[in-house]
């Protein structure tokens, strides 16, 4: 399990902040919140503090509310991100669970830009939504699918070189990942695979870019208090003014 | 079943808490009305939203759960469909009805969009021969789309623009990169591009921040920078101390005497199951379109043998939806953008107005539509990057398999799309026809007992081909700022024209009109066959423009208010 960051003071709140005794009301939440770091509905209080005084909001300027990196690191300090990284599967079995968690990372590996989908918990997250009942859909027609999917797969692996998906070597695997995770060039034969694949590539992406660490992949900076709107930055409108 | 009796008569009992219900609540109880209002959800204010929340809070991250089908942090509870209320359409049609149960009603989530009615729009059976008139004019509303303007907040731009008349606006806020490009793109093919108006503050007003910009207004604000029914007209009328609100409160019927006048509501507790009423001397809807026709059905007695205010058989019928359709697009230029803040205001920053409107005679439908627009750097979450298969085996580089796949390069395929979808959403007029119903399905109750719906809608002509143009223009924009575009829809599938009840806009059910004999009630909401009984939401609405109906049910509902406030002064109700 990686370690987190350390937290640092979320940067665009705390130049809202007007008032040291808010601040204080933060810091006796609990001993679950980081000094320096404010729970949402700190925020929230400090938002309606700060309609109410737009006066305070002088010298914050939108660069400093865009600061969308540190807010990733106060949430991830408030050990909001769930379900753990480490966490035993509720619906997998144990191979179950190596296979998925082999699969994940072939489908996004770490690179230059970010970590692999297994090390954001991408395995965890899946294994949630095969479990959690609130989820729109159907749970069983979820289960039977994802489990089907990778006996679908262990067999096709067995068939061609007598082992399952985990118990081959990486040339083998990738063998038959090519088989189906191509629709438009895949045989007819390999569609349950395809099918299979299909759902288990949307669930890791799912999964890696609505993390902490795939959100700061892809450059989201979003999800802010902003005291003024003046636009996109003037790079972002150029960039987009392109003849391409 | 024990009968709990009431212990006092309001002057005004308010059936849902929306746009329309909370309205008059806001006007009556000023008034100094004792007015009580039942809601069939629970309670819910803004505070409770989750605004700036981040999608990784939830192990779900931000997916549609049962009980919220846009989204877990979606402030709407319910959806296409709610446990034990059941509803039904016709063998070859669809309905979808999507049901808030929630103080507030949609307001709550809704996109904010807030168009006035145009001085066409109230008499387009005048201009084009389809559908009917109404009782009243576009400068018998004027007044109160000023007073809701002002009251609720709205920015925009003053354009001028034919038939989408300008109002008192906040100033808009600058489009954002990706609509500067549809405005350019656009205008060279000759589309014209207006700010939207959306009823978000772009400067504080009273006791309500303006807007911070973090683009997540369907969470609900929890500084009130939006139009919320509860936040902005609730919260005044209950500081009034003229209003009981009774949430959980699933109303079965209007109670009427011997006269035929409304005397009060009966309506099931929906935690214990209880039968209860409520006494009131006026009785006003505003259940959603839809609900209120169904209530008005359900109330028969020896007077109404066919449901209250329903002697011209009206009530039920004329129901609208608005027409959807839409496109979207990859646009190469706007692939590995740098990365900022895209969030802006929870809505479009621009839209395309109805710029045809001199040329139906050429168009094959006859009435017009709006386009909105969409894109940018939202925050990933459940659903996101979902069906790349069907979308980067276009992308620049060797893909002799296809598209899908696994690994580096994938994953940068993500990257290089995030963002760069751009796509339309067209919305046009459907047009009201009788036959298009819905109606008290004989042989089905919910699990309170009360006969539910069954729908028949079908869409004409008129609203196909008009789906048809959509998909046209909305690919000639793209095309124009270099979008790659698909396959247009083919007439086998309607040119992907919406299902009938999907827009979330139904209207018409209880229609108002002049005679009594071919309309439920009168320019003033008012139903002809019970003066003490008033629809606020967007049943009454003869027709069903493409510019959404939130700000018509404010107006409408503001003016149905005043007018019994006026009537009560002169003892007439």
């Amino acid at each position: 399990m990686p370690d987190r960051p350390t937290p640092e003071p979320i940067r665009d709140l705390a130049c809202l902040d007007p008032s040291a005794s808010l601040r204080g009301a933060a810091e006796a939440e609990g001993p679950g919140t980081p000094a320096g770091a404010l729970s949402r509905r700190d925020a929230l209080r400090l938002l309606a503090v700060s309609a109410a005084a737009p006066a305070l909001l002088s010298g914050c300027g939108p660069e400093e509310a865009a600061e969308g990196a540190a807010h990733h690191a106060a949430a991830r300090a408030r050990g909001a991100v769930a379900p753990a990284v480490g966490a035993e599967p509720g619906f997998f079995t144990a191979h179950e669970f190596d296979t998925v968690r082999l699969l994940a990372d072939y489908v996004l590996p770490a690179d230059d830009r970010g970590p692999s989908a297994a090390e954001v918990g991408v395995p965890q997250f899946i294994d949630f939504l095969m479990t959690d009942d609130e989820l729109r859909g159907d749970l069983e027609e979820r289960q039977t699918a994802m489990r089907g999917g990778l006996g679908w797969l262990d067999a096709a692996c067995r068939r061609v070189h007598g082992q399952p998906f985990a118990g081959c070597t990486d040339a083998q695997r990738r063998a038959v990942l090519d088989r189906i995770a191509y629709p438009d060039s895949a045989e007819p034969a390999d569609a349950p695979g395809v099918r299979f694949f299909n759902r288990f590539r949307d669930y890791t992406a799912a999964g890696y870019f609505s993390s902490p660490q795939g959100m700061d992949d892809l450059g989201y900076v979003g999800n802010a208090s902003q005291a003024q709107w003046t636009g996109c930055s003037d790079e972002a409108n150029a960039w987009a003014a392109r003849a391409v | 079943m024990q009968i709990i009796e009431p212990s006092e008569t309001y002057d005004v009992c308010i059936v849902g808490s929306g746009a329309g219900g909370s309205m008059a609540a806001y006007v009556l109880t000023q008034a100094g009305a004792n007015v009580v209002m039942l809601e069939a959800g629970g309670p819910w204010s803004v505070e409770d939203g989750d605004m700036l929340t981040w999608n990784y809070e939830s192990p779900r991250r931000g997916a549609a759960i049962k009980t919220r089908h846009f989204g877990e942090f979606d402030a709407c509870d319910g959806g296409w469909s709610l446990e034990g209320e059941p509803y039904a359409s016709a063998e070859g049609t669809r309905w979808d009805w999507w049901r808030a149960r929630m103080l507030g009603g949609r307001t709550n989530h809704w996109g904010r969009i807030s168009l006035r009615f145009g001085p066409d729009d109230f008499r387009g059976q005048s201009l084009d021969g389809y559908g009917d008139d109404w009782p009243i004019t576009y400068d018998d509303v004027a007044p109160y789309y000023d007073k809701v303007d002002e009251l609720v907040g709205i920015f925009g731009s003053q354009d001028g623009f034919y038939n989408e008349p300008d109002g008192r606006f906040l100033p808009p806020p600058e489009p954002r990169c990706y609509e500067k490009r549809v405005m350019r793109g656009a205008e060279s093919i000759g589309i014209p591009v207006l700010s939207s108006r959306l009823s978000i503050l772009t400067q504080a007003k009273g006791d309500r921040a303006a807007c911070h910009y973090c683009g997540q207004c369907n969470r609900g604000c929890s500084v009130g920078a939006n139009f919320s029914a509860g936040r902005v007209l609730l919260r005044p009328a209950q500081a009034t101390g003229n209003l009981t609100l009774v949430t959980h409160a699933m109303a079965r019927e209007v109670l009427t005497d011997a006269e035929g006048r409304a005397s009060g509501v009966s309506f099931v507790d929906t935690r214990t199951l209880e039968e209860q009423q409520v006494r009131a001397d006026v009785v006003i809807l505003a259940a959603s379109a839809c609900e209120s026709a169904r209530l008005l059905l359900n109330s028969t007695s020896e007077r109404h043998p066919n449901g209250l205010a329903n002697s011209s058989d009206v009530v039920g019928k004329y129901l609208m939806d608005t027409v959807g359709a839409s496109a979207s697009a990859f646009v190469p230029a706007l692939a590995s953008q740098p990365t900022h803040n895209c969030d802006g205001v929870g809505g479009m920053h621009i839209y395309i107005p109805w710029w045809l409107y001199d040329q139906h005679a050429s168009l094959g439908f006859p009435r017009g539509y709006h386009l909105e627009t969409w894109g940018g750097r939202g925050m990933p979450g459940y659903g996101f990057g979902g069906g790349i298969q069907g979308q980067n085996g276009s992308l620049p580089g060797d893909r002799p398999r296809g598209g899908g796949g696994y690994g580096a390069s994938l994953k940068d395929d993500y990257r290089t799309l995030y963002a760069a979808r751009v796509g339309f959403s067209g919305r046009g007029e459907m047009i009201a026809r009788e036959d298009n119903v819905c109606e008290i399905d004989p042989a089905s109750v919910d699990k309170y007992g009360i006969p539910t719906l069954r729908f028949d809608v079908t869409w004409s002509d008129a609203e196909v081909q008009q789906a048809r143009h959509m998909q046209m223009a909305m690919r000639e924009i793209l095309e124009s700022i270099g979008g790659e575009i698909d396959e247009m829809p083919t007439e086998e599938t309607q040119y992907g024209i919406s299902s009938p009840g999907s827009i979330i806009h139904e209207a018409g059910c209880v229609r108002m009109g002049d005679d009594p004999t071919t309309s439920a009630l009168n320019g003033f909401c008012q139903a002809h066959d019970a003066d003490n009984v008033f629809v606020v939401d967007a049943a009454p609405f003869v027709s069903q423009p493409h510019k959404n109906t939130t700000w018509t049910i404010l107006a409408l509902a503001w003016r149905a208010a005043d007018y019994l406030v006026d009537q009560r002064k002169q003892r007439n109700v």
